[in-house]
């Protein structure tokens, strides 16, 4: 049977833990032993993107060691896993653990990424009808080099209708420390995504990202929508799972 | 919460925000931009095979930057163009006043160039009795309302057609209000072409300088570049010192990849390449030709190896075009000669980090600026290094500025983070009381308060997924 690590990532461990349930009940459902190691708490890209590598570094090596077994770790977040692939080793560079940590690295996946990638896996949609939306996150894209894994999933879904953004691509705003640091330009940013997203007529809207979730939700919110966001594998497990 | 003396992007940034007439000039005009671009680049292996050879062109001239500087001057004089180091703007101002002077020149018609704006020359000259008159019609357009470039190769970008309308027949001697662009171009033409025809001296900038044949290129659309610097009898080009590169057959992908990238045209209108004054017999061309130099703290940039890539930088614009940050705020906003992307790597490492701090998080790090760039130019990680080089002192650093951006609240801040982080029962108890009594969190505390600006308050969920998977059974062996 196939293992792997699940790696919460803070937000959404502290904001969307039925998205981390769903993500867990996903991979088992694809028949695979799912292992979620005690003593999780953030991947350190916080203090790294704001210069701070010493103490970046030192949550980092702590959440390494918790993944000792050489098997995948899954992520509910590109841009967590973006940190964890592609930038732990650049933060260990020149540091005496930087071969075990490119070694840890290399086994950092995605969700959808891998679902797509490693399982292919085959979804039976059991949901009503519904139009949904999508919005990419930045650093999953970009960053992590996500190409279109999690609207192959979408696109499984018989019932289910995708309206796109006008601007699918752009940055909603979130950006960490840039939303509190810069809150009028991050809010002028989340309130046109917010838009774009009701313009669509979708019913919901999907990320992969925690980060985009907590932003242009408290967006909607702010704004009196009824539309919400919601992590593509909550989603994806709802429509999916037997009832 | 800010180091002394620092430049508050946040506070221009907000005021630009509150003008929808300048959020909606940016976001047409960028729109526009992009979708050319696009059209240019119909194939993306196409698109990135010649990414990687502009790329590959300009890490190689960088890498013999300092013996294709030495051949380019040796060639260039051998042409009969002369050649001017200058170390600061200063030098360089100081440098051409001197070559006007020596030539009793009173009156300068301008090509577009960044580097002059950069060496804030047109006020310099001004002050010593010297008209410097900008001829690229969008420079024109914004030296008649004392403006400077809000894009580098859109100067007047932010504003609209009515709005220079209103412009021309305020301040054109006897100009009609029109909003027919024909018409309005046709007026700035005809003031232009007498000055071409009086001026003492033309002024550009150079877009590649060749180091084999000693040649500058020019490229331009309206031909006042070919203007400034064939009809005046002095041409004197200005430029940064990353300019050259080895050979005219490194020229033809760079030139291909800018033009593409910055307005989506295959070609440009006028693409002029400068070898030499007037010879003997030859009717036209200038009698002399001047170039100056410019460092300005590129050779600093330069020391670095991961900083050096900020030299690659064509100065197509398209990092700006993408950015969704500068499509919101503009050029102005960033108080700076070069604004978007690639000036807040750049300003920041001439200025100094600690000045600029906040420029450098006044991004997302969304990534939209490297993925367009034309010589992959990794922008987000080099703000990513510039905001460390801005909190700390790094032994070996040669940034400017170094450590001058940190604070005791964000030290400590980040302090606090990592304790609460690397120690996991201290992470549950945080986030225990966070998923019991996160509600009741004023929201006037600090970063809430910032956040719910445009946002409702962040609710943490009641169980935590540490606690969700434990009490599901989940194994964590």
């Amino acid at each position: 049977m196939k293992e792997v690590y699940f790696y919460a990532t803070c937000l959404v461990d502290l904001f969307f833990p039925d998205a981390g349930m769903a993500g867990i009940e996903l991979l088992q459902a694809a028949g695979v032993r799912v292992i979620f190691p005690e003593g999780q708490t953030c991947c350190g890209q916080p203090a790294y993107n704001c210069g701070y590598w010493e103490e970046a570094r030192d949550v980092a090596r702590g959440q390494i060691a918790l993944f000792p077994k050489d098997i995948p770790v899954i992520l509910p977040s590109g841009s967590c896993a973006g940190m964890m692939k592609n930038h732990y080793p650049e933060l260990f560079h020149g540091q005496p653990e930087e071969a075990q940590v490119r070694a840890f690295s290399s086994r950092v996946f995605e969700l959808t990424q891998f679902l797509v990638n490693e399982l292919d896996v085959k979804l039976q949609d059991l949901g009503e009808p519904v139009k949904v939306t999508w919005h990419s996150s930045c650093h999953a894209v970009r960053d992590l080099g996500l190409v279109g894994e999690p609207k192959q999933l979408i696109a499984q879904l018989s019932k289910v209708e995708l309206a796109p953004l006008t601007r699918e691509h752009e940055c909603c705003g979130f950006g960490g420390t840039f939303s509190v640091r810069q809150p009028e330009i991050s809010g002028a940013m989340s309130c046109d995504k917010a838009a774009d997203a009701e313009a669509t007529g979708a019913s919901v809207v999907l990320s992969t990202d925690g980060g985009c979730l907590l932003n242009v939700n408290g967006t909607l919110e702010a704004k009196k929508s009824p539309l919400r966001v919601q992590h593509i594998a909550e989603f994806l497990w709802e429509r999916t799972r037997a009832r | 919460m800010h180091a002394e003396n620092e430049i508050l992007f946040r506070d221009s940034a907000a005021k630009a925000l509150l003008d929808p007439q300048l959020r909606a000039n940016f976001r047409r005009a960028m729109d526009g931009l992009i979708t050319k671009r696009k059209a240019q680049f119909p194939d993306p292996r196409d698109l990135q095979d010649l990414r990687d050879l502009s790329t590959a062109i300009r890490s190689r001239s960088l890498l013999n930057l300092p013996s294709l500087l030495e051949q380019f001057e040796a060639q260039a004089t051998r042409n009969g163009i002369q050649v001017h180091w200058a170390e600061t703007c200063d030098q360089a101002n100081e440098l051409i006043l001197g070559i006007l002077r020596s030539k009793g020149a009173k009156t300068l018609v301008k090509g577009k160039s960044m580097v002059s704006e950069e060496m804030h020359l047109n006020d310099f000259l001004e002050k010593h009795g010297i008209e410097a008159l900008e001829s690229d019609l969008g420079e024109y357009i914004i030296q008649l309302d004392g403006e400077t470039p809000s894009h580098i190769i859109m100067p007047a970008i932010h504003k609209n057609k009515d709005q220079i309308a209103r412009q021309f027949s305020q301040k054109i001697k006897d100009a009609k209000y029109t909003e027919d662009v024909d018409e309005l171009t046709a007026m700035a033409r005809k003031v232009l072409r007498q000055k071409f025809l009086e001026a003492d001296a033309g002024l550009s900038g150079v877009n590649f300088a060749v180091a084999e044949t000693g040649t500058l290129c020019l490229v331009e659309n309206e031909g006042n570049g070919r203007m400034s610097t064939h009809v005046p009898p002095l041409h004197i080009a200005v430029m940064g010192l990353e300019k050259v590169v080895a050979t005219l057959e490194d020229v033809a992908p760079l030139y291909s990849i800018l033009t593409r990238s910055a307005t989506g045209q295959p070609v440009t209108t006028y693409f002029n390449l400068i070898t030499a004054p007037r010879g003997a017999g030859e009717k036209d061309g200038p009698q002399e030709i001047h170039l100056v130099i410019l460092d300005n703290g590129r050779s600093n940039i330069y020391a670095d190896p991961q900083l050096q890539a900020t030299l690659r930088c064509i100065r197509c614009g398209a990092c700006m075009n993408h950015c969704p940050v500068y499509t919101r705020v503009g050029g102005h906003a960033y108080e700076a000669v070069y604004p978007g992307p690639i000036g807040k790597i750049l300003t920041p490492q001439v200025e100094g980090v600690g000045v600029r701090h906040d420029l450098l998080h006044g991004s997302s790090l969304c990534g939209a600026c490297g993925e367009v760039c034309p010589v992959q130019i990794p922008i987000p990680e080099i703000l990513v290094r510039l905001r460390r080089e801005a909190t700390h002192q790094d032994p070996g650093s040669q940034v400017v500025g170094k450590g001058t951006g940190r604070t005791s609240s964000e030290d400590w801040a980040w302090r606090l983070w990592a304790m609460a982080n690397k120690r996991p029962g201290l992470y549950r108890i945080i986030t225990w009381f966070a998923t019991r009594f996160g509600k009741a969190l004023p929201a006037g505390a600090p970063l809430i308060k910032d956040w719910t600006r445009t946002r409702t308050k962040p609710v943490p969920a009641h169980r935590t997924l540490n606690e969700r998977v434990r009490a599901k059974g989940v194994p964590h062996v």
